[in-house]
């Protein structure tokens, strides 16, 4: 099984990254992008044989190092292989 | 007096504190390995500047599940004074020892060069040889200083003057301009509320001597030798 994890700034924090990005989009012409946000994203292959357990895992994997929820939000999605 | 160094693989500001505590200070400084079990007799831990971990994954957060980091739980939950500095900030954010995260700089960039900090309280073990308001010139190096904490928790931390410096002008005024990272309210140090652990982005360990022609940074290891006067050393 793997996972594909996404982490993400939470909404209304400033993210200096996404806004320079989204300056050099505007600079080069693309002006309908707005609102750039920049994140991670991890794959983790998993040895857990239930999906269940799966999610349970990488759960607690975001909660306790992968994201931090001061000031990130983390959805996950659970791909049979 | 024996003063802790934790040193994690990538810290590089731990020497520097070994020769502030030892060489300016006049007392032992014990380098620890972060893979120690255990602290031994200290009166104090500092957590050093550097880039623990190559700053992977968030800075600190790898740090943060260092096996040193149980015998430091138990050092603060004893009432160990323990004094994280830029890097040793940021693992105490991650640790959950002291509110907040930080973000990446509001320009983005890494920015190394002296800033100004006011002192909010002189009433901590860290800052009670200085004087409320008074400015002190200390360097900072980092490129995630941007402090960030949730409205209730900033609010908790004013009301309980946890905020021990402020980023300012040389003339003590806090303007958009002297705040060098974006940071919250101005914050370049904070301490937990029950006053025993304190972490701020610049650097005290490299401007505490003549030589350095900066001397501003000895308030802090001063304050700390002084707070510790009389108190047994802590084993945990």
């Amino acid at each position: 099984m793997k996972a594909k994890i996404y982490i993400t700034l939470k909404d209304g924090i400033h993210d200096p990254q996404g806004r320079a990005i989204q300056q050099s989009l505007q600079t080069l012409g693309f002006t309908t992008a707005q609102d750039i946000r920049v994140g991670k994203f991890l794959e983790v292959e998993l040895q857990d044989t239930e999906k269940e357990s799966a999610e349970s895992n990488i759960k607690s994997m975001c909660q306790k190092l992968l994201a931090n929820t001061v000031i990130e939000d983390f959805r996950y999605e659970i791909v049979e292989t | 007096m024996n003063i802790g160094i934790i040193v994690f693989p990538g810290s590089n500001c731990d020497r520097d504190c070994a020769h502030v505590v030892s060489e300016v200070m006049g007392h032992s400084a014990h380098l620890i390995w972060h893979q120690e079990p255990a602290i031994q007799d200290m009166d104090a831990v500092i957590l050093p500047g550097g880039f623990s971990y190559g700053d992977y994954l968030r800075t600190g957060s790898i740090a943060r599940f260092s096996p040193i980091m149980e015998a430091v739980f138990e050092f603060v939950n004893r009432g160990g004074l323990v004094l994280g500095i830029c890097n040793g900030f940021q693992i105490l954010l991650e640790a959950g020892l002291l509110p907040g995260a930080m973000l990446r700089n509001k320009a983005l960039s890494f920015i190394c060069e002296d800033t100004y900090i006011r002192i909010e309280n002189a009433e901590t073990p860290f800052t009670n040889s200085c004087e409320a308001g008074q400015v002190i010139k200390l360097p900072i190096a980092h490129a995630e200083g941007n402090y960030y904490t949730d409205p209730v928790t900033l609010s908790a931390l004013q009301a309980n003057a946890q905020v021990v410096f402020r980023y300012c002008d040389q003339d003590g005024n806090a303007t958009t301009i002297s705040n060098p990272n974006g940071s919250l309210d101005d914050i370049a140090g904070i301490r937990n509320a029950k006053g025993n652990v304190l972490g701020l982005m610049p650097h005290p360990e490299r401007c505490a001597e003549a030589i350095l022609s900066n001397q501003d940074g000895h308030s802090i290891f001063k304050s700390m030798v002084s707070s510790l006067m009389g108190k047994s050393p802590l084993s945990v």
